[in-house]
């Protein structure tokens, strides 16, 4: 087993380096012109100043150059400087992470939650009333464009109802508590103000379950499945015929065996989820990476988009490592395999 | 318990199931909006036909939007963009893919190795993040957007292909072709290709939703369709400046929600009929 | 002639499965009981509907099956109960074991833990020190060594004949008064099942329970049982005593049975073996269940079902009951 996860430690350097040199390939093959996005219109007829920025951003070497030159500063932590912001493209997603995170794992745990839940129930009263409409809610949420998701429940419960707030992390009139860790829940626990708390959880809801409807389907499916395979098996007859309850029997014995593969696409969904963030943070001015990336292809800041790409591969990399341990932790059969 | 499978079902066809009737009246409805889109309504999709962002009424059954453009005329003629773009990139994408994969099944060595490790690294980036980056580099453009969605597909469709050539390969008939001494081309086009298509067309047809869903949520952040281009990604962005006008976003949002919605029911009535397990 | 009632007594139960209202019996008015501290063997072809019946009487039928009848517990009506007071019957005055003890284990729960949760379900207020040493001494007294250490391990990491002990153990964890063994030796090596009824046989006689060993083979229920119910097709032909029913079977499906049984002491050239298959669900012949299959079938035998006959210690379904058939040999 450790031999196991030492390989795929010992692999992952290479993936690393292979994600860079794939985002930096497929961004430099540009059409557009990136020098429109820093040099203003009026500028662009001026050589001198057209020469003096393709200097500053390396645009005038060529291609293996750039590469070398882009490697060994990454290499030191440095992705360049956003034409956008100014600032380093590192510190920026440095400081976009954290709340891209929040608000994945809100997501997740939204997912998994109606997930897990709908798939059991659906298991349960297979074939029922309860199993069709568990399954058609599941397949809605796979087939809902996010993006205009987070619209509507926007428009129906914030403008319309007023019961949960608009877009942003935190009402637009708080002064949000100093960043320690980035998560908006936890820092403002740390800064001791409870009722930015209750703000800041509040303003999670809309986007969280948006992205969460969306893998709670994939969830939902793959836990029916699964619960159908188990609750058909021996021991749950044993465990009736022991006397537990119908509630234990689901829970104790057939959910648990389950727990691997649901664990499992849990981790997997990952993928769906960052892909989804970029698309609900845009909708909820969620100042996170998704929104960044956005910015950034729209503005043709490349080496904020090549570094908010890289990043992004790397989180999903190390995801799907930690699903793999978790995987194998899980599993007494492997672990002891 | 044995005794519950001693009774057959009679009642419908039994690869029709519920789902999937569902899900084929839901795609033929956006196919012949695809075809027939401007004999359906009275408008045309880039013309002001009427008053900037009024609600729905019976002249415009969906509202019109803030250039006075009927909705729901615009909604329908997005089947016109999407859906040809997509059946475009997923066969662009199976192309490249099967080909790679088999190649990488078949030759397998040092061919194989180079191009399953560009598969793993490629599939290793979030999707959207990866077409993001691809269509910002090529510039905005549903073209474009097509040729970063193939780059960010093909890899899902290689990895199908080779799994598909491998298991094929180790048949009897296959061996009994190489023994015969047909050439290595003969063997794999005339034996081995021809049994490995299916499970990869039934995994295309799948993903078109998906695709769908895809190119509308580059279009929706400005990367793929142009301005008046009626696309519904770019059209719900439309409704996102117009957030209080709800109307602008609901034809275009169901649009996408009922032609993805088409292609998940087809999966999952042929997952059911495919695997009896989770009946 | 009122004594106390049987331990365990059913009175025509029926088990149908049915789909878009068309049922079918696999139970087909089953009548028999146990007594205190009584071993009764009731043995059957697979399919024959002897596992089917005793679940149900347990309220443990698969969804969609449709139980009448009566079942009575120390005299307590047993069909109809609401699931909660079945419960509470189950596993703490009735237990079961099952054919397979590797599928009947739930694989990600340490063997501890199952067996500490058939103690502590009847026993909420117990401490879990209690439960946990209850458990060490479950599995000491089904004679498996070094409980202590084999309480944390997983089922995969039991042999056969060990995980069946702990089912035992997880029978017996409350004491109960009857015991229904399904099959409990058929998915074990030759050389562990004669452990296992060992084991079961020791267990009964200590703790004085009643059991039920369901059984595809005569032959186990010879040194075992103290009465025998033979089911065909979902009814029950003969009941009797052991050694009245080797002695004298009365029905040629027992006699049948019997014959088959591999003897070592008897050279015989080839084991005998009734021909056919049981009916299947729904599909009963008309007449007598067995008569496609009887070696000694008449024309009666295909035109009306028999009734059941003889002397209350042992009674048989068969037109031609305790007759000797020339051809039956």
């Amino acid at each position: 087993m450790t031999r196991y996860i030492l390989r795929r430690l010992l692999a992952m350097p290479f993936l690393v380096l292979g994600i860079v040199t794939l985002a930096f390939l497929l961004t430099s093959v540009t059409k557009g012109d990136p020098l429109t996005a820093i040099v203003s219109d009026r500028q662009m007829n001026n050589p001198e100043v057209v020469a003096a920025a393709k200097a500053k951003w390396g645009l005038d070497r060529s291609l293996p150059e750039r590469y070398v030159i882009y490697v060994g500063n990454l290499l030191t932590g440095d992705m360049g400087t956003s034409f956008i912001t100014r600032r380093p493209v590192a510190q920026d997603v440095l400081y976009r992470l954290p709340a891209t995170m929040e608000l994945v794992t809100a997501a997740m745990i939204v997912g998994a939650t109606i997930g897990i839940g709908l798939g059991v129930l659906a298991a349960y009263f297979h074939n029922t009333v309860i199993d069709h409409a568990a399954r058609l809610f599941a397949l809605f949420g796979s087939s809902i464009p996010v993006f205009w998701m987070g619209l509507a429940l926007l428009y129906i419960f914030s403008v319309q109802w007023g019961i949960l707030p608009g877009p942003g992390r935190l009402d637009a009139r708080a002064t949000p508590p100093p960043m320690v860790t980035g998560f908006m829940t936890i820092d403002t626990l740390i800064a001791g103000d409870f009722r930015l708390f209750i703000d800041a959880v509040w303003h999670l809801i809309l986007p969280a379950f948006v992205l969460g409807w969306a893998v709670a389907g994939t969830i939902s499916r793959l836990v029916r499945a699964n619960m159908l395979e188990v609750l058909s098996r021996e021991f749950i007859l044993t465990a009736r015929a022991k006397g537990a309850g119908e509630f234990r029997v689901v829970i104790r014995h057939a959910l648990r065996n389950t727990m691997v593969p649901t664990l499992t696409v849990i981790g997997y969904s990952f993928a769906y989820l960052l892909t989804g963030a970029v698309l609900t943070e845009t909708i909820f001015s969620w100042p996170g990476m998704g929104s960044y990336a956005v910015d950034a292809a729209r503005g043709l800041d490349f080496p904020a988009i090549i570094g908010v790409t890289i990043v992004g591969g790397v989180v999903f990399l190390v995801t799907n490592l930690l699903t793999d341990i978790a995987y194998v932790f899980a599993n007494p059969r492997v672990r002891l395999g | 318990m044995a005794a519950t499978t001693a009774f057959p079902r009679m009642t419908r066809p039994r690869w029709l199931t519920f789902p999937l009737l569902i899900g084929i009246l839901l795609i033929l409805f956006w196919l012949i909006a695809t075809v027939a889109a401007p004999w359906m309504t009275g408008y045309d999709p880039l013309d002001m036909v009427g008053r900037r962002l009024k609600p729905p009424s019976w002249d415009h059954l969906l509202g019109t939007d803030a250039l006075g453009r009927d909705v729901l005329t615009r909604t329908l003629h997005g089947a016109r963009h999407s859906i040809p773009i997509a059946v475009t990139v997923v066969a662009c994408a199976v192309a490249i893919g099967a080909f790679l994969g088999a190649l990488a099944g078949f030759l397998g060595g040092f061919v194989d190795t180079v191009i399953m490790r560009l598969v793993d690294v490629t599939l290793s980036f979030p999707p959207m993040l990866l077409a993001m980056a691809v269509a910002a580099s090529l510039g905005p453009g549903l073209g474009n957007a097509a040729i970063a969605m193939v780059i960010v597909w093909w890899p899902v469709y290689a990895r199908l292909m080779r799994a598909q050539v491998l298991e094929v390969r180790e048949r009897e008939h296959v061996e009994a072709a190489i023994a015969s001494g047909a050439t290595q081309t003969r063997v794999l086009t005339r034996h081995i290709l021809p049994l490995c298509w299916t499970p990869v067309l039934i995994s295309a047809t799948m993903d078109l939703g998906q695709v769908i869903l895809l190119a509308a949520s580059l279009s929706f952040i400005g990367l793929g369709a142009t301005p008046p281009t009626p696309e519904w990604g770019s059209m719900i962005s439309d409704g996102a400046s117009q957030f209080y006008s709800w109307w602008v976003a609901l034809g275009p949002g169901l649009a996408i929600l009922t032609i993805v919605l088409g292609f998940n029911f087809i999966g999952d009535g042929l997952h059911d009929y495919f695997d009896p397990r989770s009946k | 002639m009122n004594a106390a009632p049987p331990l365990f007594e059913v009175r025509d139960l029926r088990v149908a499965f049915g789909r878009n209202g068309v049922f079918a019996e696999a139970v087909r008015g089953v009548s028999l009981h146990v007594n205190h501290g009584e071993v009764l063997g009731i043995v059957g072809e697979s399919g024959s509907g002897k596992s089917v019946g005793m679940l149900a009487a347990l309220g443990l039928q698969p969804e969609g099956a449709r139980v009448t009848g009566s079942v009575r517990f120390k005299g307590q009506e047993l069909v109809g109960l609401p699931r909660r007071t079945l419960r509470h019957l189950r596993g703490s005055r009735i237990a079961m074991i099952f054919q397979d003890p590797l599928s009947s284990l739930n694989p990600v729960m340490t063997i501890g833990d199952q067996i500490a949760e058939a103690v502590f379900l009847h026993n909420p207020d117990m401490s879990r020190k209690a439960v946990i040493e209850r458990a060490t001494d479950l599995l000491a007294l089904v004679s498996i060594p070094q409980p202590d250490r084999r309480l944390h391990q997983f089922p995969h990491e039991f042999s056969g004949g060990m995980r069946q002990r702990v089912m035992i153990a997880m029978a017996v964890a409350n004491d109960p008064d009857l015991l229904i063994a399904d099959e409990p030796t058929t998915a074990l090596d030759v050389t562990v099942q004669a452990q296992i009824m060992e084991v079961l046989a020791d267990l009964q006689a200590r703790l004085k329970l009643g059991l039920i060993l369901i059984t595809h083979d005569l032959g186990v229920l010879a040194g075992h049982a103290d009465r025998v119910a033979v089911v065909y097709a979902g009814q029950v032909v003969e009941q009797a005593g052991v050694d009245d029913l080797f002695a004298r079977p009365g029905h040629p499906y027992t006699r049948g049975l019997i014959a088959s049984i591999p003897d070592m002491t008897i050279e015989r050239e080839r084991l005998f073996s009734i021909d056919g298959t049981p009916p299947a669900l729904g599909r009963l012949p008309v007449g007598c269940a067995f008569n496609p299959r009887c070696i000694a079938a008449q024309d009666i035998c295909r035109q009306t079902a028999p009734v059941t006959t003889g002397a209350p210690e042992h009674t048989a379904a068969c037109h031609f009951a305790f007759q000797t058939v020339e051809a039956a040999r």
